[in-house]
């Protein structure tokens, strides 16, 4: 598998670390319920079939942390952006 | 011995350099061949039948096919370290001075004692390991395991390691054609003419496939011809990479394949820097599969006798290769295609005693062959039964269509059930593949993205399908990776039929009808399988075995899953399909490994001192990636805890260096910065002033202790971060996952300078005056100026930048001078020199975890990634006035039970006893039980300072349980102490001597 760096270019999926779910946000710490809001965080992940955003750090690389929109059926990957980056 | 003249050899013809003549030794038995032979070929020519044992029953094999589905012909190759079991002789290119051995037998192939294994057969079907040896699970280990081991199984692996070598190579090109056969060639030159950059692959040394075995006429030209042609039209065409003795074994997500070249495997030992076998990765923007078809049995009685043979792989080795593997030849075959091999033998002077076609009626041309032939012709006959001896085949009973039993004497017998294709790649991501009525075979379902298939892969059998499969697949490919192709015209080829009639097994066989050779598998064994519901495939498979090992059934599923099928009343598709997975054919361990082995399977980081501390002797300790000192045996120390209380005593009572360059260190520079280290740390670090060092622990967001170590302020918007050597790595993921992924907002940047600096800690009460000696005049470093977790710019030996930090993990007065890596060398002797007055040692990594130990420093240890910052007593860091990573998470009820173990001291109430990491803490006098468990042991050491054993351990409610006995309990190596809670700070606990 091939991961396409927005700044390093196509390369190979060994140079780059997987995190996991690229949709869950840190929650803020100052609500009234952020201990269940932290355990959500921390622990309930989806599991889709299909098109998943999840997050890669091309540590062999740039160290950059991007989101990869990819099918976990099929593994082909729809999109690869910097983290953040619109 | 002189070998004997080859026997079996054809006067004339086949694609065999005959210039050319090569010795070799089956079984200690001298014999010859020419290149181009394989050993299966060069075996037959030397008239040997026989070529192994079965895996279950010892039953006498010959060789059955011609390629690298065999699964009969196993050998062990080669000898001493390069032995090497289970090769199929069908796939070893032959070379002068080969060494193979038969397999599964004793004392020899021809007589062979286990096949007592066969008269038991009865109680060896199916399912008799698991009915048989349920329990005592005792007697297995000791008792069944061997046995079996000893009576089932194939060839032996050499116990030595591999002298060879093995490479890992990535390809990249727009199209990859599969199978180096009429479609394969047809595909690359139509692909390749378009311009694209073709990789051509196949696992024989030739390139053909059943061109080199049919006696083809492509445009009047003979096909060896046309195929020789096709070859050098791709070999000047520099876009071309053709990759003979390349198997692609498997098809990866996102069009990449993995493919094994056997760079040296046909060199009796590969040249000097020649890897035996390169483990491809190749990236194809297409890729058409061409990968042919496998020819499949039919299940009769004594199908498995030496002297059986598929009727594909007979043609082989007469037209290939000039061999004769019968010379009075019985045929059966339920399709057009086996006939071919009648007029092959015609030719080839081999005597065709029967035809026996199951087919009622069969074309007038096959009648009229027969005659020719001077062959009786069965028509709607059947070989019920071959019978034979280790020595080769004597006779077929044939059933014939008025329902008469009639024996036939033959010595071979070519078998042709119809063909499989190949379709293996195109399962490898998942899809099944789907089963055509018409040619009675499954043929691709589903195809991975990029893959087409072509040719007989795809269930077209005959050349001139394949060639117009080629040349269109092959343009197409070219045109899909952005290339415009113009479709050369299609060869012309004769027209081929099939005409079959599905036959998998003969009804009425009086011996034992195999399905699966390789693994001993039975009809009987499959009717056994289903009559006790194992009906399921997948089932089907694990109960019989069917299926399995080297082969994967590749001659064997069809009819298996056809038999069950029609003991279940259902059809094929409705009993299941075959499902494959990667690799096509097994891939030698080492393949994969590639260089990665011994000490090349990760890097080793030398420290900017090595060389310095290699020179004083030092013994080495690989930490992480790194290879540190870890202690400095002087002469006249034998043991290890003699040299570590030396330089422990000459640290604490004057002077030591330690290189610690391995820490993590991360330079941490913006306006933001403090506020991420507020973010990531659990106490703060924007109001450290600059000049100043401060300890700090980070936790995972589940509230767990993630890291610690210490950061310098070295400008209002610049901070050094050190981390431990284990997680260096991690610890810089997180910290630009916290700042990238969290708070992109902050204005920060951080890059890893571990390797930057050379960093050494000098500690021992002459530390500042070492240090003093080596810095450049004008630099206060008193205890006014440089405080104990101060930090400062310096210079030190005549104008080398260096950092000093005045911090301390042994207790003591200490130091650590950071200067640029470059100058390590130079520095650690400079340090030595400078503190040589005041008896200064070298410590290693012992040492420092003795006096960490001494101090209570939570170290890797304890960081065991369940403890919280509670737990290590490093509650009180814990802000309440920000928010950090964690902070949330370490506040649930579970991560704040008083009763969670946490850090305390531990020594041995009998000052005389050896403390053990890892023993359990149990209550005195409680039994040991998972129940009664408190906690564990995470560090010891033998403190010279105290002159006992001292201990870190995690026990529930640590810190209120100073001065309580409790059992150190280590029943692994029966160690059961009694030991006192203490405080873990042994040495100073006031920290007197940090702030001299």
């Amino acid at each position: 598998m091939q991961i396409e760096c927005p700044f390093c270019g196509k390369r190979d999926a060994h140079e780059f670390a997987y995190l996991g779910d690229a949709t869950v946000a840190r929650p803020d710490p100052a609500v009234p319920d952020a201990a269940r809001a932290f355990y959500e965080y921390v622990y309930l992940r989806d599991n889709p079939a299909g098109s998943h955003r999840e997050l890669w750090y091309h540590s062999a690389g740039c160290h950059s942390w991007l989101v990869v929109t990819r099918d976990t059926r099929t593994h082909a990957i729809e999109t690869i952006a910097q983290v953040g980056a619109r | 011995m002189t070998p004997l003249p080859q026997s079996r050899r054809l006067a004339s013809g086949g694609l065999i350099d005959r210039s050319r003549t090569l010795s070799f030794q089956f079984d200690g038995k001298p014999m010859t061949g020419h290149p181009g032979d394989t050993l299966a070929s060069a075996l037959i020519a030397n008239g040997t039948i026989l070529a192994g044992r079965s895996f279950k029953y010892h039953r006498p094999r010959g060789i059955l096919t011609a390629g690298s589905e065999e699964p009969n012909a196993l050998v062990e190759l080669r000898s001493g370290a390069r032995r090497e079991p289970n090769t199929k002789a069908t796939t070893v290119e032959l070379f002068d001075g080969l060494v193979a051995r038969s397999q599964n037998r004793w004392p020899s192939l021809g007589f062979d004692v286990m096949s007592v294994n066969s008269l038991l057969s009865p109680i060896f079907v199916a399912g008799f390991y698991y009915k048989t040896f349920m329990w005592p699970a005792a007697f297995w280990e000791k008792l069944y395991e061997p046995l079996i081991r000893r009576a089932a199984g194939l060839g032996r692996a050499s116990r030595e390691p591999d002298p060879d070598s093995y490479e890992k190579a990535f390809a990249f090109c727009d199209v990859l054609v599969i199978g180096g056969g009429p479609t394969g060639l047809m595909a690359a030159l139509s692909a390749a003419r378009a311009g694209a950059h073709v990789i051509l692959c196949d696992e024989d040394f030739s390139f053909g496939g059943r061109l080199l075995s049919e006696q083809f006429v492509i445009d009047g030209q003979s096909g060896a011809d046309w195929k020789a042609a096709a070859v050098f039209e791709l070999e000047q065409n520099p876009a071309v990479t053709l990759m003979r003795r390349t198997t692609v074994f498997g098809g990866y997500d996102q069009s990449t394949y993995g493919a094994l070249e056997r760079v040296g495997d046909h060199l009796p030992v590969p040249l000097p820097h020649m890897p035996r076998q390169r483990l491809w990765k190749i990236v194809a923007k297409r890729a058409v599969l061409a990968a042919g078809a496998v020819e499949r049995q039919i299940v009769f009685g004594g199908n498995d006798r030496p002297g059986v043979m598929m009727a594909s792989a007979l043609r082989s080795y007469v037209n290939r290769f000039a061999a004769a593997p019968a010379q009075r030849l019985g045929l059966f075959t339920n399709n057009d295609d086996g006939w071919k091999t009648v007029a092959d033998c015609i030719r080839a002077g081999i005597k065709v005693e029967a035809v026996i076609d199951p087919r009622p009626a069969i074309p007038e041309a096959f009648r009229q062959l027969a005659i020719q032939a001077g062959a009786r012709l069965f028509e709607g006959g059947l070989v019920q039964d071959a019978h034979g001896t280790a020595r080769g085949l004597q006779s077929i009973d044939v059933m014939t269509s008025t329902g008469r039993t009639e024996s036939v004497a033959v010595d071979g017998l070519a078998v042709s059930g119809g063909w499989n294709p190949a379709v293996a790649l195109t399962c490898h991501l998942g899809a099944r593949p789907v089963w055509r009525d018409d040619i009675s075979a499954f043929v691709a379902g589903d195809t991975p993205p990029g893959l087409v298939v072509a040719g007989a892969a795809t269930g077209a059998f005959d050349l001139r399908s394949c060639l117009a499969d080629g040349v269109r697949l092959g343009a197409e490919a070219a045109q899909a990776a952005g290339f415009t192709a113009v479709a050369p015209t299609v060869p012309a080829a004769s027209e081929e039929t099939l005409g079959l009639m599905p036959l998998w097994k003969v009804t009425g066989a009086r011996t034992k009808a195999f399905v699966d050779f390789q693994n001993d598998v039975t009809a009987k064994d499959i009717v056994i399988a289903e009559r006790e519901g194992f009906r399921s495939v997948e089932h089907l498979k694990r109960y019989t075995t069917l299926g399995m090992a080297t082969d994967q059934g590749k001659t064997a599923n069809v009819n298996g899953l056809a038999i069950m099928a029609a003991l279940t009343g259902r059809s094929i598709p409705e009993t299941g399909t075959t499902t494959f997975r990667p690799p096509y054919t097994p891939v030698a361990i080492g393949a994969f490994a590639g260089h990665h082995r011994g000490k090349h399977f990760r890097p080793t980081r030398l420290t900017p001192s090595h060389a310095w501390a290699a020179e004083q002797g030092a013994q080495f300790v690989e930490a992480g990636q790194w290879l540190r000192a870890q202690w400095f045996p002087k002469p006249g120390e034998t043991d290890w805890l003699t040299s570590v209380n030396r330089e422990v005593i000459a640290v604490r009572g004057a002077v030591g260096v330690c290189d610690v360059s391995t820490l993590g260190k991360i330079d941490i520079q913006g306006a933001d910065a403090g506020t991420l280290l507020d973010r990531v740390y659990i106490n703060g670090f924007s109001a450290l002033p600059v000049g100043k060092v401060r300890y700090g622990a980070m936790l995972r967001e589940d509230g767990i202790v993630m890291d610690d170590g210490t950061t310098a302020r070295l400008a209002q918007d610049r901070y050094v971060m050190s981390t431990t050597t284990a997680n260096a790595a991690k610890v810089m993921q997180h910290l630009e996952f916290c700042h990238q992924v969290l708070w992109p907002e902050l204005d920060v940047q951080m890059v890893s300078v571990t390797e930057q600096w050379a960093q050494f800690s000098i500690a021992g009460p002459r530390a500042r005056d070492t240090i003093q000696k080596l810095i450049d005049p004008m630099a206060d470093v008193s205890n006014m100026a440089l405080p104990y977790m101060g930090v400062t710019t310096i210079t030190v030996c005549g104008g080398i930048p260096g950092r000093l930090f005045r911090i301390s993990f042994s207790g003591e007065l200490a130091y650590e001078l950071a200067v640029p890596a470059r100058y390590g060398d130079g520095v650690i002797r400079a340090i030595m020199s400078a503190g040589a007055e005041y008896g200064i040692v070298a410590y290693g990594t012992e040492a420092l975890g003795v006096m960490r130990i001494e101090k209570g420093h939570p170290a890797g240890n304890e960081l065991n990634g369940t403890a919280t910052a509670r737990d290590l007593g490093l509650g009180k860091l814990m802000s309440q006035k920000k928010d950090f990573i964690g902070r949330v998470m370490a506040e649930r009820s579970g991560l704040t039970n008083p009763d969670r173990p946490s850090l305390a001291g531990f020594v041995p109430v009998n000052r005389a006893d050896r403390l053990r990491a890892g023993a359990h803490f149990l209550g005195l006098g409680a039994h040991p039980s998972a129940s009664n468990d408190q906690g564990y042991m995470t560090s010891v050491a033998f403190s010279p300072s105290l002159s006992h054993w001292v201990g870190l351990g995690l026990i529930k409610n640590g810190p209120n349980r100073h001065g309580e006995r409790v059992r150190a309990y280590d029943p692994v190596r029966r160690g059961d102490i009694e030991v006192e809670i203490c405080s873990p700070v042994f040495i100073d606990p006031e920290g007197g001597r940090l702030r001299v």
